[in-house]
């Protein structure tokens, strides 16, 4: 049986927005890289392909589009790249999977942060790029304006041609950054460096090469600062629930998240994502799909269900998501695991309810189960994150000469 | 008068003739154990910090990317911040480019570094703003060149209001009340000429309040920008004479911005050679610098201030009798050929005459030697004297070889110079702010008051 792989996403206390308030919660530790270390090591002990790191540009919030006051939720976080890479000397075989923004952040700066990444890690980054429709966040920029979205007009669909527009237009400009990132990830051919004594080079400069992006939103000249990474290409994912994104991963990612509610659902959403993947002619691998799911475990049956209960207490509304929720031990788990996995899953992205609660229950109940049905792995086969999910190195798309 | 105490940095060398590569004992530019291994021996040695600079496009020579120097080096923060999992007490300072980015993606990159290092970020700010850089990026060369200090001034002070919106404390983290922060936390609103932007910064304070300011500008603005605002000036004036009217100049516009000369630390780029004896030193120092200056080398530097092809021309023969274009700009991304190129290649015909050089020995002759060559006990009584005599605070030590190549200066300097009582025999601070002896930063008070008159900073260390 092909084995299935396990992701699991942080951020701040868990998913949950009153996670900080467990009993086990580290609250007043979410800025410290300690929290952090702790909870990718307990990852890494459990053989997890990845772990990603969640971020934006701007405060989180409670609502659609405007920052909300409450003071009752976590608020605050940390530049997901800069901690993926405080953690990779701490670890040497989980994958690190940074969330960076696409809409304001240079795509150049997060070319060479994301293969720095690579490189302090020796070949276990990722990348997950994402757009920003907030009008807040615009406003931390001053560099574009974006209309505020107003609930209510979402709600009655008198918005629902412009926003989808905007996504169009936003993906759209997301996907040159992708693009561009890529082509200056192969901008140094790997073996650039030739240190040639008798010539005085310290590089052979026709394996440096010019990017030459030039596309509707900006134009990049190259070639990067930093050589070609570890992997080549590190891992690129994607969180899509539509068609416009599943697109935008067909066009650029390795991996791609997606949000069903049930084996069906996940049977439709990768017959989607299949046919996205034809759209675009997507060529080479195809994607690999992981399914996100918000998890409560606990061992005695009813508990994790009353745990999350509590929670849904505190903030004062049941859990909202817009992956599934699941509550239960980690044997029913497991079944629903394997369950959806028969739809043609790779894996799974864990989002846990509550750390470290939720995460420990994964590597030490969850994990095992999996093992138990000879559904997960025993050791690590690959000392990258390419290698882990079986993807090839590529080959760089500037190396004219077959040559080695 | 009681003996200053002397500040030690080390920087990463990168992208210059520095680094002789071609020595076997040269390791990888890039491998994060090179940067491991060098920053290891910084703290061995109790530095203040390890530096990083930033280049945002490749250097290039005739059109073509320069080749015939270490070239490619890691995102800066990114790097520092993997460093701060493999050290404890040394500060990590990123060179980080004011033009390129905006305010509030940098502050909360330095407050995250500050954060996952425990108070030990640093940042140089530097202003490139050329039209060659910006072909990467967005806007493109957007900026004039007289605009690159009030962008930057702007910058900073924006970056300072964006740290300053969050307030020690402002994470209450009371699981039992319910209150995670106080209300408002991040709130903030700028509107200037470069920069028009309001919300809720998403970083909180880190340990330091704000991180170490550097500047490492040499023009009037750049000194300026550096006495309004910065806590440490990393300069190239390495030359003892050259030093100290440095010095004077600087720490002499502090009191216009009602600062006191110790609130900004001068820190000279400098190289060192050691041998058993000075004469041994000096071959030694001589041998490196003629292999930093590569035929190849010698050429290109003559290329770049005649501003054109020289490639007929042999390195061991003389200079080229035909006269320079000093208009023509060939070599881009390097700020070292932005002089009077006329006036220069007339000086250096003068030298190569009056000498009989050639054209490689005479580039060993113009370009810096190293800055303290001798014993160590020589070399940490000169360095001594340039702190004692007001040429500098402190030093940024820039390696020929990576990464070992400053072992010997941890293993027989800076031991002599803590026998002299100058140097710390270990970190007395957490923070680098501690270590530089600055003060703290002062925190934002509730309610925005202003602070009652006289009062001054809080000696108090502050965390969130
Ligand atoms: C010792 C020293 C180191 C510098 N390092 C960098 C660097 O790493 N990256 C960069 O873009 N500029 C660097 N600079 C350039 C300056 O910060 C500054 O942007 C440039 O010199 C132009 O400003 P000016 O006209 O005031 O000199 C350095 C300058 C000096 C003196």
């Amino acid at each position: 049986m092909t084995r299935l792989h396990l992701a699991v996403a942080l951020d701040g206390a868990g998913w949950h927005p009153a996670a900080w308030r467990a009993r086990d919660a580290r609250p007043a530790d979410l800025l410290s890289a300690a929290y952090w270390a702790d909870l990718v090591s307990e990852a890494e002990r459990g053989l997890l392909d990845f772990v990603t790191f969640e971020d934006a540009l701007g405060l989180q919030s409670a609502s659609i589009d405007a920052p909300d006051d409450r003071t009752d939720q976590v608020r605050g976080r940390l530049d997901a790249v800069l901690l993926a890479a405080r953690l990779a000397p701490l670890t040497s075989r989980i994958g690190l999977v940074p969330t960076t923004n696409v809409t304001y952040t240079e795509p150049f700066h997060i070319a060479s942060g994301i293969a720095s990444l690579d490189h302090a890690s020796r070949g276990r980054a990722g990348w997950r790029p994402q757009i920003s429709v907030r009008a807040a966040d615009a406003a931390h920029f001053g560099r574009r304006t974006i209309p505020v979205l107003n609930l209510d007009d979402v709600r009655d669909g008198r918005t629902t041609e412009f926003i989808g527009g905007l996504f169009r237009e936003l993906f759209g400009e997301a996907a040159d950054a992708v693009e561009v990132v890529r082509r200056l990830w192969d901008s140094w051919e790997d073996d650039a460096e030739i240190r040639d004594v008798a010539t005085g080079r310290f590089v052979d400069r026709d394996k440096l090469h010019y990017v030459d992006f030039e596309g509707r939103h900006f134009s990049v000249r190259g070639p990067s600062m930093t050589p070609r990474p570890p992997q080549g290409q590190p891992l690129v994912t994607a969180l899509a629930h539509a068609t416009v994104p599943y697109e935008f991963a067909a066009r650029g990612a390795d991996v791609v998240f997606v949000t069903p509610h049930s084996r069906a659902g996940t049977a439709t959403i990768l017959a989607e994502v299949r046919a996205a993947e034809t759209t675009v002619r997507r060529e080479g691998t195809p994607l690999r799909t992981f399914a996100d799911l918000v998890v409560f475990l606990d061992d005695a049956p009813g508990e994790a269900a009353e745990r999350k209960a509590r929670l849904d207490d505190l903030d004062g509304a049941l859990l909202a998501s817009d992956a599934e929720i699941f509550t239960g031990t980690p044997g029913e788990l497991a079944d629903l695991l394997l369950d959806w996995r028969d739809a043609g899953l790779d894996g799974f992205r864990l989002r846990p309810g509550a750390l470290p609660h939720d995460l420990t229950a994964i590597t030490t109940g969850l994990v095992p189960e999996l093992r138990r049905r000879d559904a997960f792995r025993t050791g690590y086969e690959a000392d990258t994150l390419r290698g882990l999910l079986g993807l090839p190195r590529p080959a760089n798309r500037y190396t004219t000469s077959a040559t080695p | 008068m009681p003996l200053k105490q002397i500040h030690l940095a080390a920087q990463f060398p990168s992208v210059s003739n520095i680094t002789v590569w071609s020595d076997p004992r040269s390791e990888s530019q890039i491998d994060f154990g090179s940067f491991a291994k060098l920053a290891a021996t910084a703290e061995r040695g109790r530095f203040d910090f390890f530096f990083l600079s930033e280049g945002l496009r490749l250097r290039e020579h005739n059109g073509r990317v320069h080749d015939l120097d270490v070239v490619g080096r890691p995102e800066s923060l990114t790097v520092l911040s993997a460093l701060a999992a493999v050290t404890t007490r040394l500060g990590l300072a990123a060179t980080v480019n004011s033009t390129f980015n905006e305010p509030y993606e940098v502050a909360r990159r330095l407050a995250t570094l500050d954060h996952l290092s425990e108070g030990r970020a640093a940042w140089n700010v530097v202003t490139s703003y050329d039209a060659f850089t910006g072909e990467n990026f967005r806007r493109g060369g957007f900026l004039d060149e007289a605009d690159r200090y009030t962008r930057a001034a702007e910058f900073l002070h924006t970056a300072r209001e964006l740290w300053d919106s969050w307030r020690p404390g402002d994470i209450r983290a009371a699981a039992d009340s319910g209150e995670f922060l106080r209300s408002g936390a991040g709130t903030f609103a700028h509107r200037g000429r470069h920069f028009d932007i309001s919300g809720r910064f998403v970083t909180p304070r880190g340990p330091q309040g704000h991180p170490v300011i550097i500047q490492a500008g040499d023009s009037p603005e750049g000194r300026e920008f550096a006495a309004a605002d910065a806590d440490v000036i990393f300069s190239r004036h390495g030359k003892l004479e050259d030093g100290r009217a440095f010095y004077k100049d600087v720490k002499g516009r502090l009191a216009r911005y009602g600062r006191r000369p110790e609130d900004l630390k001068i820190f000279p780029s400098v190289s060192y050679v050691l041998g058993d004896t000075r004469k041994e030193a000096v071959e030694h120092a001589a041998e490196i610098h003629r292999a930093q200056v590569s035929p190849q080398n010698a050429m290109m530097h003559v290329e770049a201030v005649w501003g054109r092809d020289l490639s007929a021309y042999d390195p061991d023969g003389p200079l080229p009798e035909i006269a320079p274009e000093p208009d023509n700009l060939i070599s881009k991304g390097n700020t070292q050929f932005r002089g009077d190129r006329a006036a220069t290649a007339r000086r250096w015909r003068e030298i190569a005459r009056a000498r009989g050089l050639s054209i490689r020995e005479l580039v060993v002759e113009v370009t810096a030697p190293q800055t303290f060559v001798g014993t160590p006990r020589q070399v940490a009584d000169e360095i001594n004297e340039f702190v004692q005599t007001d040429a500098a605070d402190g030093f940024v030590f820039v390696p020929h070889l990576t990464p070992g190549g400053l072992d010997d200066l941890v293993d027989r300097v800076v031991p002599l110079l803590q026998e002299k009582g100058v140097f710390r025999e270990d970190y007395t601070g957490t923070t680098l702010r501690d270590h530089l002896g600055l003060n703290p930063v002062r925190a934002p008070r509730p309610d925005d008051a202003p602070p009652p008159a006289g009062e001054t900073a809080p000696r108090t260390k502050e965390t969130s």
